[in-house]
C-alpha cells in the first residue's frame, strides 16, 4: 500500500512537470505579445519592461529560471497586476473558488443521489421522465445560461418582495453562495442523476436484493440499507476529479455573479497572456486535479475492501 | 451516506474562514443619511501606483484619492488643485503649492513629492509605460532612456511650497499634462518603505485627494472614504464610496443597478434593450474617444494608393455607420480625428474649423477607383485585409463594412479577428491592409490626438508619412500662441481628408444608468470618469 501510494505520488510529479513544460511551450508559442498595451512604448521602455519580466532572455534560459522558481515555491510577478504576486493571487481567491466549488460538489452529490434513486424507483414512470428530461436540460445547457437565469431570477423575487432578500451578486455570506453554487452544480448533478440511475438499476437485480426481499425486510430498509449503499461507489468515484473540475471551472459563473475567485483569473490571464499568472494558476490547477485523482485511488482502497491495490 | 457528509461538511467550515473578509453590502446603493454610494467596477484596479498606471479603472480610483498640481472643474477647464497659483511661459513654469494640503496621514504634501514622482516614473527600472507623458520637462527623455542621471531632471524645488520646470523645447499645453495621473505626487519617505510593494494594497499607497481608500480586497471590493486631511473637504459632501462589485458582466452590472445595489452603470447594446423595457431613464455622454479605419502606408500595401483611399472614403457613410451598425444613442458620426469637445481658440475647434465631409458619391468613388486600378496596374483590386478586435460588436462592424466595399467598390474584404494581444502585434508588425482602430485622450489638447500620425509617433501603427503633416505637429507642439496653434492644427485636418489617410467612423458615446438621487456627478473625457468627488446624495 506505502509502495503504491509512493509511486502514484511520484507519477503525479512527473504529471505535473509535464503540464508546466507544455503550458511553458504553449504559451510562450501563442502569437501576440505581452508587454503590448493600447498605447506604443518607445524601444528604451520596452527594454526596461523585458529585463523587469526577464523576457529578454532566451527562452531555455526563461525556461530554467522559471522551473527553478517553480521548485522553490515561488510564481513570481503577475504581469497585468504588477504589484501582485502570484503566490498572493492563488492564495487569496483559491479558498473562494475552493468555498463555491465545495458547495456546489455538495449540492450536485445530494442531488444526483436523490434524482437518482428516484428515477430507478420510477423507472419508465413519470417521474423518471420528468426527471431524465431535465438531465438532459442540465447537462446540455452551458452554465452561462443557467447563471444569467439564475441572478434574473433573483432580482425578479426582490423586486416581488419589494426588498433584497437574497443578494444578486458579490461575495461573502452564506446568501452570496446559494444560487451561485447551484448554478455551478447543475451539471455535476445532472451527470451524477445519469450515473446513479444506471447503478441503481443494476444493484436492483442483484441476488442480496432477493435474498433481502425473500427475509421479508421491508422495501424502505432494502432500498437504504442494501441498494443505496451498493449503488453509491460508481458515484463516489466520479466525485473526487468532478471536485477538482468544479471548483477550477467556475469562471463564468465567478464572473457573473461577482465572485472574487481564482477562475477569474485563470481564464483571463491567457486572455492577457499574463505569463506569470497563466504558469501559476495552471501549474496550480493542474496539480489539484493529479492529487485529487490519487487520493481518490488510494481512498478507494479503504471503501471498498474488495478493491486490492498492488 | 453520512460517512461522506461530514468530512464534507468539516472541509467547507475550514475552507469558509479562509475567504471571509469578503463580507460587506450596504443597505442601500445611494444613503442620504450617511451620504455613502455605492459601485460595481469594471475590472480589478491593475496598478495603482499613479507612476505607472496605465488603465481607465486605475485612473478613476486614482482620480477620487489623489490630487495633481492643477485639476479639473465639472465643464473640464484648468482649475488649482495642490497648486494655488501658477505661471508658465515658453521655457519653462512655476508652481506655487498650498499650504494647507496635506496627505492622509497629516502630513504636509511638499514640492519634493511631485520632483519625486516624477524622477521615479522617469527612471529606466520603473518601466512606467507612460514616462513619455513627462518628456516636456528638461532632460527627462534622455533619464528615462538611461543616458542621464535621475538628478537632472529640470525641476527645482525652490522651498517645500515652490515647484519650477524647465522645459526641454517650449509647450503650449502643460498645465493640462500637470493634472494628468503620472504626474501626481508620491512622498519619498513612504515610498521607500514600502518597496517593491507600493501601491499592492490600501495600506501600501498614501493620499492627497479627496478621499482616501481603506479597504482594498483584490478582485471583491474596494472602499474610500471621505479624506478629512484633503484642504477642501467642506466642499466634499459624499462621506464614502463603495466599490463591492467588480464584475466584467454587464448583464450582471445591470441587474445589480435594478437591485438596487448599486447608483451607476454603463449599458451595451444588450443591455440597452433591457433597460428600456424596465423604463430606466437611459443617459447618454460622449467619452472623448474617437474610432476611425487606419490604413497601411508601408511600401508593399496597395492602401498607399490615394485615389484607392479616395474611392473608400466617398463609399463609407458615418450617418449610416452610427444609425444601423452601432444603433445605440449617444455616437457621432465620425468626421474627423478630431472630437466636438476639443477646444479650439476661443469656442470649440471644430467650430472653428469645420472638417470637410466627403460626400457619399458612387460616381465619384468609382472614377477614383478606376484611376486607382490603372495606377497599380490591375483588373480588379486585390482582396483587402481588415484586422479587427473579437468582440462581437467588432464582428458586426466588419461585416457591414465587407458589404459596403463588395457592394459599392466590388472589393473584396478579408475580416481578420484577432484577440487584443494578437491584434495589437498584427498592427506594430504592418500584417493588415486596414485596422479599425480609435484613440482615447490622455489629456485636454489637442494634440493629444493631433501628432498620432506624425512619423515619428509610434502609435502610428499604418506607418503614414508626411513631412508636412510632421511640420504642422511640431507647430502645434511647441507654438505658444492658440491662434497659430489652432491654425496648423485646422490644416492638419483638411490633409487628413484630403489625403484620406484616416476613414474616421464615429466618436463614442456611452449609455449609461444613474440613480436619480445622486447629484453633481461629472462625466469626464479625461481624467477619473464617472467624477464622483463632488456629489451628494438628495432626499
Amino acid at each position: 500500500m506505502l509502495a503504491y501510494t509512493f509511486k502514484r505520488l511520484l507519477a503525479g510529479v512527473v504529471t505535473v512537470w509535464f503540464i508546466a513544460t507544455a503550458t511553458f511551450i504553449a504559451m510562450h508559442s501563442v502569437p501576440g505579445d505581452p508587454l503590448m498595451n493600447d498605447k506604443a512604448v518607445t524601444a528604451e521602455i520596452r527594454a526596461n519592461l523585458e529585463k523587469k519580466y526577464g523576457l529578454d532572455k532566451s527562452g531555455p534560459e526563461q525556461y530554467l529560471i522559471f522551473m527553478s522558481n517553480m521548485l522553490r515555491g515561488d510564481f513570481g510577478i503577475s504581469f497585468t497586476q504588477q504589484n501582485r504576486k502570484v503566490n498572493d493571487i492563488i492564495r487569496d481567491h483559491f479558498p473562494v473558488s475552493a468555498t463555491l466549488g465545495l458547495l456546489a460538489v455538495f449540492f450536485a452529490a445530494i442531488g444526483g443521489i436523490v434524482w437518482g434513486a428516484l428515477t430507478a424507483i420510477y423507472r419508465n414512470r413519470l417521474p423518471d421522465i420528468i426527471i431524465m428530461f431535465l438531465v438532459i436540460l442540465g447537462i446540455s445547457v452551458p452554465s452561462f445560461v443557467f447563471a444569467a437565469l439564475g441572478q434574473l431570477s433573483l432580482v425578479k423575487i426582490n423586486q416581488l418582495l419589494g426588498s433584497s432578500v437574497i443578494p444578486v451578486a458579490g461575495w461573502g455570506t452564506f446568501g452570496h453562495m446559494l444560487v451561485p453554487s447551484l448554478v455551478l452544480g447543475l451539471g455535476t448533478m445532472a451527470l451524477l442523476t445519469r450515473l446513479m440511475r444506471s447503478s441503481m438499476l443494476e444493484v436492483v437485480n442483484e441476488d442480496y436484493i432477493k435474498t433481502a426481499k425473500a427475509k421479508g425486510l421491508s422495501p424502505i430498509r432494502i432500498f437504504f440499507k442494501h441498494q443505496l449503499r451498493n449503488a453509491i461507489l460508481p458515484v463516489l468515484t466520479v466525485l473526487g476529479p468532478q471536485i477538482a473540475a468544479i471548483t477550477t471551472g467556475g469562471f463564468v459563473v465567478e464572473l457573473v455573479f461577482a465572485i472574487p475567485g481564482l477562475g477569474r483569473y485563470f481564464v483571463q490571464a491567457v486572455q492577457q497572456l499574463d505569463y506569470t499568472v497563466i504558469m501559476g494558476t495552471t501549474v496550480f490547477y493542474g496539480a489539484f486535479l493529479v492529487f485529487m485523482v490519487i487520493l481518490v485511488d488510494i481512498i478507494y482502497g479503504f471503501v471498498d475492501p474488495r478493491v486490492r491495490l498492488q | 451516506m453520512r460517512r461522506l457528509f461530514f468530512p464534507f461538511l468539516t472541509v467547507l467550515c475550514l475552507i469558509a474562514p479562509l475567504s471571509d473578509g469578503f463580507a460587506q453590502i450596504s443597505a442601500s446603493s445611494a444613503d442620504f443619511d450617511t451620504q455613502t454610494i455605492t459601485l460595481a467596477l469594471t475590472q480589478e484596479p491593475p496598478q495603482l501606483n499613479s507612476m505607472k498606471a496605465t488603465d481607465q479603472v486605475s485612473a478613476l480610483i486614482l482620480g477620487h484619492v489623489m490630487e495633481g498640481l492643477l485639476s479639473y472643474d465639472r465643464r473640464g477647464k484648468i482649475i488649482p488643485g495642490v497648486a494655488e497659483k501658477w505661471e508658465i511661459d515658453s521655457t519653462g513654469a512655476t508652481f506655487w503649492l498650498r499650504k494647507d494640503a496635506r496627505w492622509s496621514d497629516g502630513k504636509p504634501v511638499t514640492a519634493d513629492d511631485f520632483l519625486f514622482a516624477w524622477q521615479t516614473a522617469l527612471k529606466p527600472e520603473t518601466a512606467s509605460e507612460y514616462s513619455f507623458i513627462l518628456y516636456s520637462i528638461g532632460n527627462a527623455e534622455d533619464i528615462n532612456k538611461g543616458k542621464k542621471p535621475t538628478e537632472s531632471l529640470a525641476v527645482t524645488v525652490v522651498d517645500d511650497h515652490t515647484l519650477t520646470v524647465e522645459f526641454e523645447t517650449p509647450i503650449g499645453y502643460f498645465d493640462k499634462l500637470v493634472a494628468f495621473t503620472t504626474f501626481f505626487p508620491a512622498r519619498r519617505d513612504f515610498f521607500k518603505a514600502r518597496g517593491d510593494s507600493y501601491g499592492a494594497d490600501a495600506k501600501d499607497l498614501l493620499f492627497n485627494g479627496p478621499f482616501r481608500m481603506t479597504d482594498w480586497v483584490h478582485s471583491a471590493s474596494l472602499k474610500m472614504v471621505k479624506n478629512e486631511h484633503y484642504w477642501d473637504r467642506d466642499n466634499i459632501h459624499l462621506n464614502a464610496i463603495n466599490a463591492d462589485y467588480i464584475t466584467e458582466d454587464s448583464r450582471a452590472r445591470l441587474n445589480l443597478y435594478i437591485d438596487g445595489k448599486i447608483v451607476h452603470t454603463r449599458l451595451d447594446g444588450e443591455t440597452y434593450k433591457d433597460a428600456l423595457t424596465q423604463r430606466q431613464r437611459i443617459r447618454s455622454f460622449t467619452t472623448g474617444s474617437v474610432f476611425y479605419l487606419e490604413y497601411n502606408f508601408r511600401e508593399d500595401r496597395i492602401t498607399t494608393n490615394r485615389n484607392l483611399r479616395k474611392a473608400i472614403q466617398h463609399v463609407f457613410d458615418p450617418e449610416e455607420f452610427v444609425n444601423k451598425v452601432l444603433a445605440t444613442p449617444g455616437n457621432l458620426p465620425g468626421r474627423s480625428l478630431f472630437p466636438v469637445w476639443l477646444g479650439g481658440v476661443e469656442d470649440k475647434f471644430r467650430r472653428e474649423y469645420k472638417a470637410a465631409e466627403p460626400k457619399i458619391d458612387l460616381a465619384l468613388a468609382r472614377d477614383y477607383l478606376e484611376k486607382a486600378k490603372v495606377e497599380l496596374g490591375v483588373e480588379k483590386i486585390p482582396p483587402l485585409v481588415l484586422l479587427v478586435g473579437n468582440s462581437p460588436t467588432s464582428a458586426k462592424q466588419a461585416e457591414y463594412l465587407q458589404g459596403v466595399f463588395k457592394e459599392k467598390l466590388d472589393i473584396d474584404v478579408k475580416i481578420d479577428i484577432q484577440t487584443f494581444k494578437q491584434r495589437l502585434a498584427k498592427m506594430t508588425s504592418g500584417d493588415f491592409d486596414m485596422v479599425a482602430a480609435g484613440w482615447g485622450p490622455d489629456f485636454d489638447d489637442i494634440m493629444t490626438f493631433g501628432d498620432l500620425f506624425a512619423s515619428w509617433n509610434l502609435n502610428n501603427r499604418g506607418r503614414y508619412n508626411n513631412p508636412d503633416y510632421d511640420r504642422l505637429v511640431r507647430i502645434g507642439m511647441t507654438s505658444a500662441d492658440p491662434k497659430t496653434r489652432m491654425d496648423a492644427m485646422g490644416e492638419l485636418q483638411r490633409i487628413l481628408t484630403e489625403d484620406a489617410v484616416i476613414i474616421p467612423q464615429y466618436e463614442q458615446g456611452v449609455i449609461y444608468l444613474m440613480h436619480p438621487k445622486v447629484k453633481g456627478v461629472v462625466r469626464r473625457v479625461v481624467g477619473a470618469d464617472p467624477d464622483f468627488r463632488r456629489a451628494r446624495i438628495v432626499k
